[in-house]
């Protein structure tokens, strides 16, 4: 076994190694074959409709990609591919209100030869002098014209139960338009239910000190400025268009075009806010803008529900709820507003909930789709209704971006989305089975792994040195094995932090997958390979590098502390 | 009489209402009684009371009858002055306090970032500072925009606005315009200007081009006067609309400077374009250009003994303040600094061993003289019927070393009260102390979750951990 290649058929080949090697393949994809029947029927199963009650052994007809009955005493058209629902729950495909999934990878610059070279092209791209350069203003970016169909994430969201999700590039003051996608479809162009759907800003500050601007007051007074701009941008062109003869054409402007348009047809803007302080200085800017507004974050929501609701504000609630640093300085004082928002922030929902403030739940960037309905229970905990909870992840959210009349419930004539479980969708046994996309149907199989119990425990912190291409790198990973060998935790590399999104242990094998974030684009690592006492070896393998590693285990902290 | 009799019950019933304790209601009546004070522009009152309405002052005086149904503070044998007014301060500010990436970034603006969670509001409230500038840092020759508050410490970012106070401006000369952007990374060009002669160029350069950006909105608005129809009107640009209102006098200028030269360099500067300097700031060599800026009317707002932290910061005395006062301008003395405006009064105190003022003097200077700077003296500044009721009582008197500030009331209200807080201390532990058990808990929680999975597996023993949590208790 060499200790790494590169391989021209990547997938392809890496999948034969993978056989060789023993290892189940992986879930590569949950598509069924394309020639399936335009009919389903879901028969004797529980219907959570979200938009009426629930309908206890019920029915449900899908053709041709959409809903078209929904009830108790519904007629199975004959052609129908039936499937017994006894056992069954089916709500409405889960939408995650706000993401990157699937948007497309910055293209690569130029490989710098140095490192002071790579600042230097930073440096270059960030300095602006002023409004008039359009620093990190790029609204003209669509996720849907250039959907990355290969992003890990998307069939990770699809086996979670996560039918739609709204996706728009995260980097910048500007940085492009939300679109409303389907997590399958044929080509990328049948992914898209529609777009745009809103236009994200950020109060991201590029310049640092060298460029404009370097200041959050600086990104206020630059969004602002903009604003004015299109509008002046708007006026010049209309003027020229109404008599181009004897006048000066205005000089085009890249950036003031989309949000020309954005004006004109009242595009959502969405504006991040945090705190109950930033969610008041958003509601400022969003009327100042004079464009809808709506706002993403809302962690202490909780303080200004009153506010929104006067507003009539909708919000997308981040379901990343503040935790404790877990490097924090176990000496410092801590203040108790940050334990309080702690503390409170998943009682936002609920919050909302209350003073009738319209809104969804997002990912913000959790790693996997079980973590979103492990958070969402979190605000069911503090109080919010279990049906209002379903609702952020259905039906308001399509309310939201304008797909209520198409998408967020189980209705006939909607789009056939729906989440098929064995069982109550906030449980942590619940199972996702099946999803239907635009009437497709998606089983969602567990990945194939050995039935052998495990006859090692791999919970504890492991040190792990992989040997790359470019020589040994140290890694650390935490490790939490489950009694059936279920693995969980994470692994922390020189660049970033990666969850893991599943694992097993049989005997004395193992195998997990790393997900790991690289700026918008993610990527998965799975680790492979066996454990004898407190030594581990085996491979890793990235998109279609494997390289061999080790892994150590050390004593117990905690033993450790007791022997000082 | 029957009218009489409804107002009595009315007011009976409003006093039924209020909260027990000294925090009053604004729309109440409080007296502060028995009280040595420190009126600033009527001079000291023994055992007198001040009567305080709706927020603001209604009786000051040795005979103030108590109104029925009125909140008595007692403060026998303490002393009341006016709030503090801090003339130079940075606190509450959210995301970064200079705009450097340019030279002039008068688009900008701190009310728009303000931080009402900004824990050094509370801690200047109890220093007993009522109303503070909150400026634009002095990296650029033309900073941004100012926001003047009052510190009621639990309202949001609009309720610390000080209502109606004219809007002001950061002006920056000498060493920190000239050396921001002193050492950027590679491949990014310097920033102009890089001389003090670059600065003033820079600062020339925008009011020329704001006169020419006033005129184009002047013609366009003749042309559409005019009837003419079809016409584009002018880029609104909101760094040079800034500009514009204080070639029209709208916006206070409060400019950072040291040496004398410049300081010469800018009242010309501004004389020439028609518009004047509100207040120099820092301005360490005030004291030999003090007639100058006398007679160019601005203000100067500098340092008690504070110095040689830099080269154009050598030729300071701590005469400043009083030789500037003898000479005729209205001087304060600010605090830059989150931590010495918790301690104004005492920075105010020291003019007294240098210079010589005398105690009103030097009250003045971080009461009344920043109020006039401000342009708020019709408001706050001194203890005067009709004035905001934003009020000090100390237990010594304020120039004393020894003094700490026991209330701070700003409109009447009580924002700081020091044996509520003393009280509180206890509660926030308490809360705290809760608040982490409860994170524990639910720790554990999860830690128990993850054993019931794995009996297998040995515990370890809990004891050096309990051991450790015992051990940080009798530490604290």
């Amino acid at each position: 076994m060499p200790d790494w290649r590169v391989h021209g058929l990547r997938s392809l080949v890496a999948l034969v190694l993978l056989v060789l090697l023993g290892v189940p393949a992986p879930l590569l994809h949950s598509a069924e074959r394309p020639n399936q029947p335009p009919y389903f029927a879901i028969r004797g199963a529980r219907i959570v409709p979200v938009s009426a009650p629930v309908i206890e052994n019920g029915t449900v007809v899908i053709a041709h990609g959409l809903i078209v009955a929904v009830g108790t005493d519904v007629a199975i058209p004959p052609e129908a591919w039936v499937i017994e629902g006894k056992g069954l729950t089916v709500y409405p495909g889960l939408i995650d209100a706000l993401t990157t999934l699937g948007a497309p990878a910055p293209p690569p610059g130029p490989t710098p030869a140095s490192p002071q070279q790579a600042m230097q092209q930073a440096a270059r791209q960030q300095i602006s002098r002023g409004p008039e350069d359009r620093p990190a203003t790029t609204p003209w970016e669509n996720p849907a014209s250039q959907l990355n169909t290969d992003d890990k994430r998307l069939d990770n969201w699809r086996r979670g139960g996560f039918t739609s999700v709204v996706t728009a590039p995260d980097r910048g003051i500007f940085p492009g338009q939300a679109a409303l996608i389907n997590l399958a479809g044929e080509r990328p162009n049948d992914w898209v239910v529609k777009t745009p759907v809103g236009l994200r800003v950020n109060f991201s500050s590029p310049g640092g000190f060298w460029g404009f601007p370097g200041s959050l007051m600086g990104t206020f007074a630059y969004i602002k400025q903009v604003y004015l701009d299109t509008e002046h941008y708007g006026q010049a062109w209309s003027l020229y268009e109404a008599g181009p003869r004897g006048r000066e054409r205005p000089p085009y402007d890249r950036a003031l075009e989309p949000l020309r348009e954005a004006k004109a047809k009242g595009w959502p803007v969405l504006i991040p806010a945090t705190w109950a302080k930033e969610i008041q200085r958003a509601l400022r800017l969003g009327e100042r803008i004079g464009a809808p507004t709506v706002i993403y974050g809302a962690h202490q929501g909780y303080a200004a529900a009153e506010a929104l609701a006067a507003k009539k504000v909708p919000v997308l609630v981040s379901l990343k709820w503040p935790e404790k640093a877990k490097d924090a300085d176990p000496e410092a004082e801590e203040p108790l507003r940050e334990m309080r928002f702690r503390d409170r922030a998943p009682s936002t929902p609920a919050a909302l909930a209350k003073a009738g403030v319209k809104f969804a739940f997002y990912s913000d960037g959790l790693a996997t789709p079980k973590d979103i309905l492990k958070n969402a229970k979190k605000a069911i905990d503090a109080g919010l209704p279990a049906e209002a909870a379903l609702r952020a992840l259905t039906l308001n959210a399509a309310e939201i971006y304008g797909v209520g009349d198409r998408l967020g419930s189980i209705e006939p004539g909607k789009i056939a989305n729906l989440t098929v479980t064995d069982g109550d969708l906030f449980e942590e046994k619940t199972k996702v089975k099946m999803v239907f996309i635009d009437g497709r149907k998606y089983e969602v199989r567990e990945p194939s792994r050995p039935t052998e119990p495990p006859s090692v425990n791999l919970t504890g912190k492991w040190s792990l040195t992989v040997n790359t291409p470019q020589g040994p790198e140290e890694r650390t990973a935490h490790l939490t094995m489950a009694e059936d060998g279920t693995l969980s935790g994470t692994v922390t590399g020189p660049r970033s932090t990666g969850t893991i999104t599943s694992g097993w242990v049989s005997g004395n094998k193992f195998s997990f997958t790393v997900y790991i974030p690289m700026g918008p684009r993610t990527t998965e690592a799975t680790y492979t390979g066996t454990v004898e006492g407190n030594k581990m070896s085996g491979t890793v393998s990235l998109e279609a590098f494997i390289s061999d590693f080790t892994g150590a285990r050390p004593q117990l902290e905690a033993a450790a502390a007791w022997l000082n | 009489m029957k009218r009489i009799l409804i107002f009595v019950l009315l007011i009976l019933g409003l006093a039924a209402l209020e909260a027990p304790g000294a925090r009053a209601q604004g729309d109440s009546v409080t007296v502060i009684q028995n009280a040595t004070i420190l009126t600033v522009t009527r001079g000291t009152i023994e055992n007198g009371s001040i009567l305080i309405r709706n927020g603001r002052i209604a009786a000051v005086g040795k005979n103030v009858r108590v109104p029925q149904g009125a909140t008595v503070i007692d403060a026998t044998g303490q002393y009341v002055s006016p709030g503090i007014i801090d003339a130079h301060s940075h606190i509450a500010v959210d995301g970064g306090v200079n705009e450097g990436s340019i030279a002039v970034s008068s688009m900008v603006g701190i009310e728009e970032v303000l931080d009402p969670d900004d824990i050094n509001l509370y801690r200047d409230l109890a220093g007993g500072v009522t109303t503070a500038n909150v400026l634009h840092g002095s990296a650029n020759p033309i900073g941004g925009k100012n926001a003047v508050i009052k510190l009621r410490w639990g309202k949001d970012a609009k309720g610390l606005l000080f209502e109606g106070a004219k809007p002001g401006i950061k002006f920056a000369l000498g060493e920190n315009p000239k050396r921001s952007n002193f050492t950027p990374p590679p491949g990014v060009p310097r920033r102009y200007p890089a001389t003090r002669m670059g600065v003033m160029d820079v600062i020339r350069q925008a009011f020329t081009e704001a006169r020419e950006y006033r005129k184009q909105w002047q013609q366009y608005r003749e042309r559409v006067a005019a009837g003419k129809k079809n016409v584009l009107a002018p880029r609104r640009d909101l760094k040079l609309d800034t500009l514009v209102e204080i070639l029209e006098g709208q916006r206070l200028v409060h400019a950072h400077c040291y040496r004398a030269d410049e300081i010469l360099q800018l009242i010309r500067l501004a004389e020439e374009f028609g518009f004047k300097i509100t207040t120099f700031q820092h301005v360490l060599e005030g004291y030999k250009v003090a007639k100058e800026i006398a007679a160019h009317g601005a203000g100067a707002s500098t340092f008690s003994d504070w110095w040689a932290y830099k080269v154009e910061a050598y030729d300071a005395t701590p005469y400043n303040a009083a030789l500037m006062t003898q000479k005729g301008v209205v001087v304060s003395i600010n605090s830059d600094s989150a931590e010495e405006a918790r301690h104004l009064n005492q920075e105010a105190a020291k003019t007294m061993k240098f210079g010589g003022l005398s105690e009103t003097e030097a009250l003045k200077l971080v009461t009344l003289n920043p109020a006039i700077q401000l342009q708020i003296a019709d408001r706050v500044g001194s203890i005067e019927v009709g004035k905001d009721a934003d009020l000090v009582i100390y237990d010594k008197h304020p120039l004393s070393v020894y003094s700490v500030p026991q209330m701070v009331l700003i409109d009447g209200l009580v924002y700081f009260d020091l044996k509520l807080d003393i009280l509180q201390r206890a509660e926030i532990e308490k809360e705290k102390k809760a608040l982490q058990e409860k994170e524990k808990k639910k720790d554990e929680k999860k830690e128990e979750k993850k054993e019931e999975k794995k009996p297998e597996e040995k515990k370890p023993e809990t004891k050096p951990a309990s051991g450790a949590a015992s051990r940080e208790e009798e530490t604290r």
